[in-house]
C-alpha cells in the first residue's frame, strides 16, 4: 500500500509547518477523495512507525473520506457517485466523473501553552 | 490549543516532478505512456511482442518498474530497445521522481515513444501522477469482467484500455463478457478507447500499433 509514502510526505510538511509556528502539534485533519482513498488503519500504522520517538508520536489523527462526484449527462444535475451502483438519482448512467479530491492536509491543532 | 488551516496537498512532492516531467517530454516533443494492471495480465508480453513487431517502423524505449527483480527489464533488452529499470524496493507504484530520473538515462533523442510498465498492482499506481501523456489499463480477460466496476480508479483515469488474453475466450476456458466489461468502463469514462487484443497471438495488436503510432507523432492526441 502507499499509505507509507503518504505518512512520510505528510511528516514532511507537519515538521516544516511545527517549525513555522514554533509549537507543537497535537492533531491534525487530512482528508481524501474515494476514487483514491487511503486506508485509515494503513495510514495511522504507518505513521505510527515513522513518528516513532519523534516529537510527533502523539498526534492524532481526523480522516475525511470526501465522496467523488459526477455530473448527469441528462438532467445536468451534480449528484455524490456510488460506486456499487453507479447513477445519477433520475436514474441516468450517462454522466462525467468529477477529479477525485487530492489528499490535502487540511488543518492542525498546535498546543499553546 | 490553536487550530491552524493548512491545505496543502500532501503528495506535493510528486506533483513536483511530475510536472517536471511533463515539461521535460514537452520540450523533447515525446509521448509516454504509462502501462498500469494487475500482476500477470501481460504487460511485459505486450510490450516485447509491441517492439519487436514495430521495429522500423517506431523506435521504443522502455522505463520499467518492478518491486525486487530485472526480470522484466532483461525480457525488453532481449528485445534491443533501450530500457531503464526502476526498482521500488516493495513500493506498490512509481513515482514521478523516479520517472525523472530514468527519463534522464534513456537515449531520448533516439526514441519516437516511450512506454511506461508500472508495478503490477491495479489500485495504488492510479494515485500517482507520473508527468505521463496518458495512461494506458491493460485487463485480461481470465481477471473476470467486472473488474472495472470494482476497481473504478484506474478505468475512470485512462485513455485507453487493452483487454488482453481474448485467445483464452476461444476455447471457452473462461467466462469473460466483453460487453459487460466494455460497458462498466464506459460508465465511468466515455472517453475511453478500448481494444481487444492478444499479445499471444498477435490477434487485435494492430489497432494498438496504429494507435501508438499516432500518439509518438502527437502526444497530445
Ligand atoms: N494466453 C495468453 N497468455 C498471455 C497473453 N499475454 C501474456 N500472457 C501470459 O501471461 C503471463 C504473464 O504475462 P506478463 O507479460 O509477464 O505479465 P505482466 O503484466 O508483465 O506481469 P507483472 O510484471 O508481474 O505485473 C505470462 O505467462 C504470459 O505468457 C495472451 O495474450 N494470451
Ligand atoms: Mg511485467
Ligand atoms: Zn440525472
Amino acid at each position: 500500500m502507499h499509505e507509507m509514502m503518504v505518512a512520510q510526505s505528510l511528516m514532511a510538511i507537519i515538521s516544516d509547518e511545527a517549525a513555522k509556528h514554533a509549537a507543537k502539534p497535537v492533531a491534525a485533519k487530512i482528508s481524501c477523495g474515494t476514487l483514491n482513498p487511503i486506508n485509515d488503519e494503513a495510514f495511522r500504522f504507518a505513521f505510527e512507525a515513522i513518528a516513532r520517538d519523534t516529537p510527533y508520536e502523539d498526534l492524532r489523527f481526523q480522516i475525511e473520506h470526501k465522496p467523488t462526484r459526477a455530473l448527469c449527462g441528462i438532467c445536468e444535475a451534480e449528484f455524490e457517485v456510488e460506486f456499487s451502483r453507479p447513477a445519477c438519482p433520475c436514474g441516468s448512467e450517462n454522466f462525467k466523473l468529477l477529479p477525485d479530491a487530492p489528499l490535502i492536509l487540511e488543518e492542525i491543532d498546535f498546543q499553546t501553552d | 490549543m490553536e487550530k491552524v488551516d493548512i491545505g496543502k496537498k500532501i503528495l506535493h512532492e510528486n506533483e513536483k516532478y511530475a510536472f517536471e516531467n511533463i515539461m521535460f517530454l514537452a520540450e523533447h516533443k515525446k509521448s509516454c505512456l504509462n502501462m498500469i494492471s494487475s500482476p500477470g495480465s501481460g504487460k511485459t508480453t505486450i510490450l516485447t511482442r509491441t517492439i519487436d513487431e514495430l521495429k522500423g517502423r517506431l523506435r521504443i524505449g522502455v522505463i520499467e518498474g518492478d518491486i525486487q527483480t530485472d526480470l522484466d527489464a532483461e525480457r525488453i533488452r532481449a528485445t534491443g530497445a533501450p530500457v531503464v529499470l526502476i526498482n521500488t524496493e516493495g513500493a506498490c507504484h512509481l513515482s514521478a521522481a523516479q520517472i525523472s530520473n530514468a527519463l534522464k538515462n534513456l537515449p531520448i533523442e533516439d526514441l519516437d515513444l516511450i512506454l511506461i510498465e508500472n508495478v503490477g498492482n491495479l489500485v495504488c499506481p492510479s494515485a500517482f501522477e507520473l508527468g505521463e501523456s496518458g495512461k494506458i489499463v491493460v485487463l485480461s480477460v481470465a481477471e473476470g469482467d467486472d473488474k472495472p466496476a470494482k476497481y473504478p480508479s484506474i478505468f475512470a483515469k485512462s485513455k485507453l484500455l487493452l483487454i488482453n488474453k481474448i485467445d483464452l475466450l476461444d476455447g471457452g476456458h473462461v467466462d469473460f463478457d466483453i460487453e459487460r466489461a466494455k460497458a462498466d468502463a464506459r460508465r465511468l469514462n466515455k472517453a475511453i478507447e478500448i481494444f481487444p487484443i492478444s499479445a499471444k497471438t498477435g490477434e487485435g495488436m494492430n489497432n494498438w500499433y496504429d494507435r501508438l503510432e499516432e500518439w509518438a507523432k502527437n502526444p497530445g492526441l
